[in-house]
């Protein structure tokens, strides 16, 4: 009983660990996108309320980047959707195995993100499932929106982000994404068009859309991909 | 006001894509097509992010530091450098090549 016990706090200190590993990393990378938003020309309120009710990195980015160059609110809000679109199935995951009450979900939906979902999906057990995503979800909450108000009080102070090579810090962080996602030759390919769509489109679509028709990369690929397959199963 | 409209709309969409996931009963998105193409939805717009924030100024396309910067955070990748640090050599290569006039 005892030992079950001290095993089973060893086990609960283990994933506290893990989880404020990530959630201190990538919750300090909020300064990177306070400085970006403000330095695209947001306010103060605007780069925090950001911060506290999208709270998904990408989106945020995403949406900053297009409303700098020039979009339609709309469209930039599209953008950043589709790329949030990913969430829903990391929740669809999560409500397996967090197991919550219907009542509690709509609280925890916030921290529903890539981050908390590699932390929870990692554990084995309800108990460790549910300090997984509860410890990863607060510390990255709390530490991403106190850096996102750290990082823009940064760049207004700061001036001219650009002298700073600040503008360089949203394709980096979306690289950085987009790196471990390139497993196989089917992410390459969908990948590769998708830059040729976006970089093809820029100039003669209004701003916010390329990025848009450059999502047309991944059905492309899927329907090339299985008629390829088809057609092998044919001969 | 229309960066308050866009805010907007971004916080509502993603907060129901959120909870969804949670609320609907589990087989409902199951269905493998489906997975394919929401795991592979990021791949093509992240890349497309990056191209074009790297290349656009504006509606042209060109060569300047941030391809640089860019460039050295792949190598940084590579090396398996945390994220931080990733967006940090990003940051400092570009600034130092705009520094020297690039």
């Amino acid at each position: 009983m005892d030992i079950a016990a001290g095993d089973g706090r060893k086990a609960d200190a283990a994933v506290v660990r893990d989880a404020l590993g990530v959630g201190v990393a990538v919750g300090l990378s909020g300064f990177a996108f306070g400085v970006t938003a403000a330095g695209s020309g947001l306010t103060l309120l605007q780069t925090c309320a950001l911060s506290l009710l999208v709270f998904t990195g990408a989106s945020q980015f995403a949406l900053v980047g297009a409303l700098a160059a020039g979009g339609n609110p709309l469209t930039a809000a599209a953008g950043a959707f589709f790329l949030g679109v990913r969430n829903a199935f990391y929740g669809l995951r999560l409500s397996q195995l967090l197991a919550l009450p219907r009542a509690v979900r709509p609280f925890a939906a916030q921290w529903v993100i890539d981050e908390t979902a590699a932390v929870a999906l990692a554990q084995r057990g309800l108990r460790q499932v549910r300090i997984g995503f509860a410890v990863t979800g607060l510390s990255l909450y709390v530490l991403w929106n106190l850096t996102t108000l750290l990082g823009a009080l940064g760049a207004e102070a700061i001036g001219d982000t650009d002298a700073w090579g600040l503008d360089a810090a949203g394709p980096a962080v979306f690289l950085a994404l987009l790196a471990p996602m390139l497993k196989s030759g089917t992410e390459r390919a969908v990948a590769g068009l998708a830059v040729l769509l976006g970089l093809g489109l820029l100039p003669v679509l209004p701003a916010g859309v390329p990025v848009l028709a450059a999502a047309l990369a991944a059905p492309v690929v899927l329907w090339a991909e299985g008629r390829r397959q088809g057609g092998r199963e044919e001969r | 006001m229309s960066v308050w409209i866009a805010i907007g709309v971004t916080a509502v969409g993603c907060y129901a894509v959120k909870l969804v996931g949670l609320l609907v009963p589990a087989g409902a998105l199951e269905r493998p097509l489906v997975k394919r193409l929401a795991a592979l939805l990021p791949v093509a717009l992240l890349a497309a992010l990056t191209a074009q924030q790297t290349f656009a100024d504006g509606r042209e396309l060109v060569l300047d530091a941030r391809l640089a910067g860019v460039a050295a955070a792949a190598v940084a990748l590579l090396l398996r450098a945390p994220f931080l640090l990733v967006v940090a050599v990003a940051v400092v290569v570009t600034a130092g090549v705009r520094a020297m006039g690039g």
